[in-house]
């Protein structure tokens, strides 16, 4: 039996079909996230387990049991807001303990518990501030520990790194991870970054217009995305899409023809610069990225599609203007057809 | 009174058609349809009997003969109060002198309290000081108001304004005798003048200050950032402004009733100083209720107008 | 801190016109306050005086007038009251819009904005007729009540905003930390809440004390407030500004300075929140 479960669960805003029958299963300890773009419904899928948000049709189970019409103060979730949603007027041990508090549990029991929450969080020294003392990273973490502290049956993290800057957000993706490791507990987290879905997931959940996309580990859905929006969601830079009379150049080294109307994928790494003549394919380089670790080239070819190899150094760079030849790793190469499913899943 | 139209934006969600009914955002699902009206009715009920009773019993008495001094005599006399009230040879003095109240009020706050808030809009040694002693005159209870411009400052011999005007040699004016509605119109002016300015600086204070910059990069001397950002930004709260002066001065009593009993003569007599006439001095509640029912159409009247005007701009 | 602005011919222009048009609006109040403290003669000096030696006589003289005591008390409970009475009202109705919003919230607020655009004046008579048949002329229940009912719209929109700002997403996480709708009621809302409660009221007391029309028309000898008694004070001894400005100055006082601390209430309030 599964741990947390959806069952054909809809949402509708007036008229407007905002989640379109999802069906998922979720088990004991895994970490889900749910990654897509700007208004796919990922929060509004999340709020409705929370309960902040009711379900017009289908159900949700947690433990075989149907909560889908319990209140959210009864359904035993801990909800990490994006804006933290700490309770301004109170203090941070306040504000951690308020659940506990409010569930009438011994105050010793509760100072126990608070106390290995903020020592896990580092927050011990902050106990008595408030909110409005704190920095961002702080509050985020008060944020966290006021979940942490009532071992909730699952833990629900709404874009919780979005208000971070750069470098803390990487900062703290580092400590979730290790506080799911530690803490082991069942975790449903949402963000549009794929970067973050990718580090922090045992099953990514890509949604779109209120639709479950494709669900997998991420690396399953790095190499073997079931359609085109997949496959350009995940990764960065993006994957090449070939298209149009372009395709021809490279038909001839691939296994199979790609479908009419459809799309040939290419991963930038499944892309290498030799030297000019050499390669599938020729072009002449637009934009060179050198990022240090590795190099990013944006090559144009006669036909005008634009492409984008990766190379894992910042040696023997090519010049704007140059021309080169790119060689294709054809094995690594994804088809599409014209309505953007998989045709041939690349075998790695 | 009247019914507004706005169009809706929807909160969250507006449940419509087949679609099930979504609970808005913030709201707790389970709670009942029932909390949310019991909390909500005291204040509408008393609120709609202020509104109804009163009018209910106004357009009741205007058409019966009702003296408060007589209750006994009543009975059905059709328009013949209205009749009386309009041709009343104080009527149209009053209506002339109510508008000419209203609109020199809101003519002097309103230009007053645009160049007061630009000036004081940008920081300057004292500015919280200056702040504070501005908005005083809109705390002074109008009967204190009335009082004391009209002793202290107008009086013709004692009064301030007379010593200044000796100071350069001129004869001092009898403000109360010789100009009286313009008297009214200097205290409740003074009055509200700090009331508008304290609405433009707020709004000003809410003025993209990145937009003023890329127009001062574009060139824009001073008087073109006036005409084309800072009025523009002014103009919704300026219609504020205006709709809310036009409420209260419409009603202006306290300052004529303790000053110049809308004399000498009618000169400075409003409309709500004639229904308090009518009322309160001869008793005849019936001419009276007439007079108010009149004075509630010119107010709908002026309102309507200007919530057309503001309605675009709200919300 | 910003740096200092410059000091430039503007600055110093700005400046010195800022300071003398605020002191000349503020003038005839200053010198209220001035007045308060001269004996008569000084009041009606001519030239007038600026610098006297100051004297609280009229301050005793005024408070042994037994009435200004009585007006003052009328005052204070005919505001106090009515503003609790109509924060007790309008408390639960902005709730009730502010968290559970319907598609009549829209029109149930313009319509509450609308009875207030009724002139005063508009009542008068049926409001007359009616404390007379009630017998409560003259009675500071009458007044308590028509103030309440003046305000209420005021304190509805402006609670109502208040609520609103406070973010729903503070009210769902103690939802979700299980609190029952009155724990997140007593617990998160009410001390939330407490700021807009407190600066609602205030406005609300300043504008209720300072009401006339009703006060004047409703009342005589026994319920007046401080409003009513200065429209009618005069001294048998012929000579009155200074105790006149002394009373005054002792009426306005208090209410000028809850002014200044509820000025941004005073503007979202009285714009009906068309203005932030």
């Amino acid at each position: 039996m599964a741990f947390l479960e959806l069952k054909g669960v809809e949402k509708f805003f007036g008229e407007h079909r905002a989640i379109k029958g999802i069906d998922l299963t979720i088990e004991k300890g895994e970490f889900v996230v749910f990654v897509g773009p700007s208004g796919c419904g990922k929060s509004t899928l999340l709020r409705m387990i929370a309960g902040l948000e009711t379900v017009d049709r289908g159900a949700v189970y947690l433990e075989g049991r149907d909560i889908t019409r319990l209140p959210s103060s009864k359904r035993d979730l801990a909800m990490v807001f994006q804006s933290y949603a700490l309770y301004p007027h109170m203090s941070v041990y306040d504000n951690m303990s308020f659940a506990l508090m409010l569930a009438k549990t011994d105050p010793a029991l509760i100072r126990e518990k608070v106390e290995r929450a903020a020592k896990i969080l580092n927050l011990t020294p902050y106990l008595q501030r408030t909110p409005k003392e704190l920095s961002g990273g702080q509050r985020q973490r008060v944020a966290i520990g006021r979940a942490i502290v009532r071992s909730p049956k699952v833990f629900l993290f709404d874009e919780p790194l979005s208000n971070l800057d750069a470098a803390l957000r990487g900062q703290t993706r580092v400590e979730i991870a290790k506080l799911h490791r530690e803490l082991n507990g069942t975790t449903i987290y949402v963000t549009h970054d794929q970067v973050e879905a990718m580090t922090l997931a045992h099953r990514v959940v890509v949604l779109r217009d209120g639709q479950i996309e494709q669900v997998g580990t991420p690396l399953d859905l790095y190499y073997r995305p079931n359609n085109q929006f997949v496959a350009q969601f995940i990764g960065t830079p993006q994957m090449n899409m070939v298209a149009g009379p372009d395709v021809a150049q490279f038909e001839s080294s691939l296994s199979m023809p790609v479908p009419s109307g459809g799309y040939l994928g290419l991963r930038p790494e499944s892309l290498t610069l030799s030297a000019p003549g050499s390669g599938q394919v020729q072009g002449r380089v637009e934009l060179v990225e050198a990022l240090g670790a590795e190099t990013l080239v944006y090559v144009t070819t006669p036909g005008g599609t634009q492409l984008v190899a990766r190379q894992n150094n910042a040696r023997d760079l090519p010049h704007v203007g140059d021309s080169v030849g790119l060689r294709i790793d054809t094995a690594a190469a994804h088809l599409f057809d014209s309505h953007g499913r998989v045709v041939a899943p690349s075998v790695r | 009174m009247f019914r507004f139209r706005f169009s809706l934006t929807p909160d969250g969600a507006v449940g419509a058609g087949a679609a099930p009914v979504a609970v808005p955002a913030g709201a707790r699902a389970e709670v009942s349809r029932f909390l949310p009206r019991a909390l909500l009715a005291p204040a509408v009920v008393t609120l709609f009997l202020w509104m109804i009773v009163p009018l209910v019993m106004t357009i009741y008495f205007s058409v019966i003969r009702y003296n408060l001094m007589q209750p006994g005599e009543t009975g059905f006399i059709g328009l013949a109060n209205y009749e009386y009230f309009v041709t009343d040879p104080s009527f149209w003095t009053a209506i002339v002198n109510t508008l000419l109240l209203l609109g020199s009020v809101i003519a002097i706050t309103v230009f007053g309290g645009v160049a007061l808030a630009l000036l004081i809009d940008d920081p300057f040694p004292g500015r919280g000081v200056v702040r504070v002693l501005l908005i005083s005159p809109f705390f002074v209870m109008p009967t204190v108001n009335a009082l004391l411009w009209k002793h202290m400052m107008m009086n013709p011999i004692y009064g301030v304004l007379a010593q200044v005007w000796h100071f350069f040699g001129a004869t001092p004016v009898d403000w109360m005798a010789d100009w009286p509605l313009m008297s009214v119109i200097i205290m409740v002016a003074w009055q509200w003048l700090p009331f508008a300015t304290l609405i433009f600086v707020t709004a000003l204070q809410s003025m993209n200050r990145e937009q003023l910059e890329a127009a001062r990069m574009d060139g824009a001397r001073y008087f073109q950032q006036l005409r084309y950002l800072y009025v523009p930004h002014l103009g919704r709260s300026i219609a504020v402004v205006i709709m809310i002066e036009t409420i209260f001065l419409l009603s202006v009593f306290a300052e004529i009733f303790t000053t110049t009993s809308g004399g000498p003569g009618d000169a400075s007599t409003n409309l709500a100083f004639l229904i308090f006439k009518q009322a309160l001095l001869n008793f005849d509640a019936g001419v009276a209720s007439a007079g108010a029912l009149v004075a509630v159409v010119l107010a709908n009247i002026v309102a309507v107008f200007l919530i057309r005007m503001i309605g675009k701009n709200l919300d | 801190m910003a740096p200092k602005a410059p000091i430039t011919a503007a600055l110093v222009g700005r400046t010195v016109a800022a300071w003398v048009v605020t002191l000349v609006i503020f003038f005839p109040l200053g010198w209220l306050v001035l007045t308060a403290f001269k004996s008569e003669m000084q009041a009606i000096s001519v030239p007038p005086l600026l610098f006297f030696t100051p004297t609280l006589d009229n301050f005793v003289e005024v408070q042994q007038r037994s009435d200004y005591l009585l007006y003052a008390e009328n005052s204070v409970i005919t505001s106090v009251i009515s503003t609790l009475l109509g924060l007790a009202i309008a408390f639960p109705a902005a709730y009730s819009m502010a968290f559970f919003r319907s598609k009549w919230t829209r029109d149930v607020l313009m319509w509450m904005l609308s009875t207030k655009m009724m002139p005063a004046v508009g009542a008068l008579v049926p409001i007359y007729v009616l404390a007379q048949t009630a017998g409560l002329l003259d009675t500071r229940l009458a007044l308590i009540i028509v103030f309440m009912l003046s305000n209420l719209p005021i304190m509805v929109w402006m609670l109502y905003s208040s609520l609103r700002d406070i973010p729903h997403e503070i009210l769902e996480a103690a939802r979700m930390d299980g609190a029952t709708l009155w724990q997140e009621f007593r617990r998160v809302l009410l001390p939330l809440g407490m700021g807009g409660l407190f600066s609602t009221g205030l406005l609300c007391l300043v504008l209720a004390w300072n009401e006339a029309f009703w006060s004047l028309n409703l009342t005589a000898a026994k319920a007046g407030t401080l409003a009513a008694l200065i429209a009618s004070y005069s001294s048998p001894e012929g000579l009155f500004w200074a105790k006149l400005s002394c009373a005054s100055f002792m009426a306005i006082a208090p209410i000028v300075v809850f002014g200044w601390f509820s000025q941004r209430q005073l503007v979202q309030g009285l714009t009906f929140g068309a203005v932030k």
